[in-house]
């Protein structure tokens, strides 16, 4: 494949957090930006979005959590990616995460955390010069 | 409302004004601003010309009459102050029965519970798909046991409780009305209100289980129980909280919970044949009351107009209470900022104000740290103290919507009616909520303007201090923070339950119940029945999900 094809985007909804005002309007931010974009739609399992993300041949995860469980659930999508030697799909994440938690999920794997107030454009510049074309 | 001199001389009056005015390119050049998505554009200056065709009997008249624009009540806070209801419930039920307490204590005067993820989805604690959110955005419910713990010591025939709970809302009311009975509170006792709103779950909210369709028959199941044996018992909260929270605009809340409000009282008479008067009167609304000041008293005082003419004109209600629309408000807890949190218990304030003036029956303030997390007992108790602090230092309850009247309000009220009305003709169209949600036309148009109103930030068209706007950093506030061994602890009691309880008992009642809704009966008898055998809330729901299916989000972007 190109190196210069569309980036692959799966924007993912873990754990039963109903809050997806933030996930839906990334998913039109990336899909404006030009990006293929893959929703998964609300209340799925790690398991689920990493399934998702290896058959969709993704080129970047991103997580929206605002329930409070991002720690679990970003450990878990991780462990798995892992698991099924998908490690390299990088995963991003954002929602109503504390600071001091940010240290843990960067230690986790979690690449970059953005945080509610980040201007749309900001996300989009950090992908085009982070994320590449996995093949 | 006015005579013609006084209309001759508002009008010599407005071309002077605009004359002198339209020099000063600032007053008429510069934009609307409110931290919201707006309905309507706003005019600089409004004058007896803009409520010229007003009629004070029909459109604005006394509080407690057609069509309720003042209030729905005769005395509205002259009579009784509104019930202050926070919003509470964190980590086990241990925990939030002492919070509850404690709110008590400091003067709350209704209950309110927050349900944990797991519950909101009729999920048990010891789920895989629990996994992380145990405790975490409310209490963890799993069984009758839980609830017991839950109401300890609070008396259930004086204290008034509202559960935001939805799929599973018969569950936790069956939970509810067992727990009271073994306090001696009967059925006829007891009051409070299941939010119990599945439409705008699928719009907004997004806690579902069943698809719409027998989701909405869950709704009607117990709208007939509660009008038979709960009379004290709001069995619907029909809200448009959820929708404005989502990112819709103060019309399309308006719209479309009043939408959403027909579509249930349609699916009662149909399914039911109850007449309206025997159930509308238990009917309840909930509203958002968000940073656009006078848009969201606007707003309110519309929902009341336009309820009162649909429920006499549509639905051709006799009764007077079946003409009145009561509602909770909230503050709006998207208008919060996580940055520079203390500046919320400002914007909260107002909110709470707005909801004031706008003649709410009951509500929660949102505490300046729920932006990041359940309240602390310090956030929590200030939010509280926001409250008191209206009703009883500002002296803004001693006259009933003192805003009636106000050109710019009763024009403002008028052109929210006018828009709102557009929506339901359209939704109408479509062959009425259930056939629009299912189209998912609202779910589209609350993420375009949620879209919309984001751009709005990052252009700073839009402002919300502290966020686009005077950004300077402010050291992180301590925060409510949920132990993750809670899981254990609950996933432990959940087990013993299980094991001490009659199991051929709690086979039999679940099987009962999956015939009840095999045959299409009301469910709620046989739910009470499965709650007292202490079935899990998973396991009841689970029959619901195998009987009536389980709904996917179509993942709308």
């Amino acid at each position: 494949m190109s190196p210069d094809r569309k980036l692959r985007i799966l924007v993912a909804k873990p754990g039963l957090d109903g809050h997806d005002r933030g996930a839906r309007i990334i998913a039109r931010t990336y899909r404006d930006a030009g990006f293929e974009v893959i929703y998964t739609g609300l209340h799925q399992t790690p398991e689920q979005i990493v399934n998702a993300a290896i058959q969709e041949d993704v080129d970047l995860v991103g997580f929206s959590i605002l329930s409070g469980a991002h720690l679990t659930l970003a450990s878990e999508i991780k462990r798995l990616l892992k698991e099924k030697g998908a490690d390299d799909i990088p995963v991003i994440g954002g929602g109503i995460i504390p600071d001091e938690d940010i240290p843990k999920l960067k230690e986790i794997g979690v690449k970059k955390v953005f945080l509610p107030g980040t201007p749309l454009d900001e996300i989009v510049k950090w992908t085009k010069k982070n994320v590449r074309p996995r093949r | 409302m006015f005579t013609h001199k006084t209309l001759k001389w508002a009008h010599e009056g407005m071309e002077r004004w605009l004359d002198r005015t339209s020099k000063v390119r600032n007053v008429l050049g510069r934009k609307n601003q409110s931290a919201c998505a707006s309905s309507v554009d706003i005019k600089p200056i409004y004058t007896p010309d803009d409520i010229k065709d007003l009629d004070f009997d029909a459109s604005i008249a006394y509080p407690g009459e057609f069509p309720f624009t003042r209030g729905c009540q005769d005395t509205m806070y002259r009579g009784k102050i509104w019930t202050m209801r926070m919003f509470s419930g964190f980590g086990s039920a241990e925990d939030t029965n002492k919070r509850w307490h404690l709110l008590l204590k400091e003067g709350e005067t209704g209950l309110s519970t927050a349900f944990d993820f797991p519950t909101l989805m009729g999920y048990d604690s010891d789920s895989p798909k629990a996994l992380g959110e145990c405790g975490k955005c409310g209490v963890a419910i799993d069984t009758l046991a839980d609830f017991e713990i839950l109401t300890n010591k609070i008396p259930l025939d004086e204290v008034t409780t509202s559960m935001t709970i939805n799929p599973p809302a018969s569950v936790m009311w069956a939970m509810y009305i067992v727990a009271a009975e073994k306090q001696g509170a009967s059925c006829d006792k007891i009051g409070g209100t299941i939010q119990n709103d599945p439409l705008k779950e699928f719009i907004a909210q997004k806690t579902f289980m069943c698809p719409p369709e027998p989701s909405v028959k869950l709704t009607s199941d117990t709208i007939e129980f509660g009008t038979k044996y709960v009379p004290k018992w709001n069995t619907v909260s029909i809200g448009g909280y959820h929708m404005r929270e989502a990112g819709a605009t103060a019309v399309q809340e308006l719209a479309f919970t009043l939408a959403d409000g027909i579509a249930y009282v349609q699916d009662v008479i149909d399914r039911k044949k109850l007449d309206v008067d025997a159930f509308a009167p238990r009917l309840s609304f909930f509203f958002d009351c968000h940073s656009d000041f006078f848009e969201e008293i606007a707003k309110l005082r519309a929902a009341r107009r336009m309820w009162a003419k649909i429920m006499r004109h549509r639905f051709k209600a006799k009764n007077p209470h079946s003409w009145r629309l009561r509602f909770h408000a909230q503050t709006a807890g998207c208008s919060l900022t996580s940055q520079q949190p203390y500046n919320n218990v400002i914007r909260t304030t107002i909110e709470a104000l707005a909801g004031i003036l706008g003649g709410a029956q009951s509500l929660h303030t949102n505490s300046l740290d729920e932006v990041w997390a359940l309240p602390t007992e310090f956030a929590a108790t200030i939010a509280l103290r926001t409250q008191q602090i209206l009703a009883e230092e500002t002296g803004v309850t001693n006259t009933i919507d003192p805003l009636a009247g106000s050109y710019f309000v009763e024009t403002l009220t008028n052109q929210m009616e006018e828009k709102a009305w557009e929506y339901i003709e359209k939704i109408d169209k479509m062959g009425g909520m259930l056939a629009a949600v299912i189209k998912g036309y609202p779910q589209i148009e609350i993420g375009n303007a949620a879209h919309e109103f984001q751009k709005q930030l990052d252009s700073k068209e839009k402002i919300m201090v502290g966020l686009n706007k005077y950004a300077t950093k402010q050291p992180p506030i301590p925060l409510l923070r949920i132990d993750e061994k809670l899981r254990d602890e609950q996933i432990k009691r959940l087990h013993e339950v299980k094991r001490v309880r009659d199991g051929r008992g709690v086979a039999h009642a679940l099987n009962d119940l999956r015939v009840a809704c095999q045959n299409g009966k009301n469910v709620m008898p046989y739910v009470i029945e499965a709650a007292r055998e202490y079935a899990t809330e998973q396991e009841i729901c689970d029959v619901y999900r195998e009987v009536f299916g389980e709904y996917r989000d179509p993942a709308y972007f």
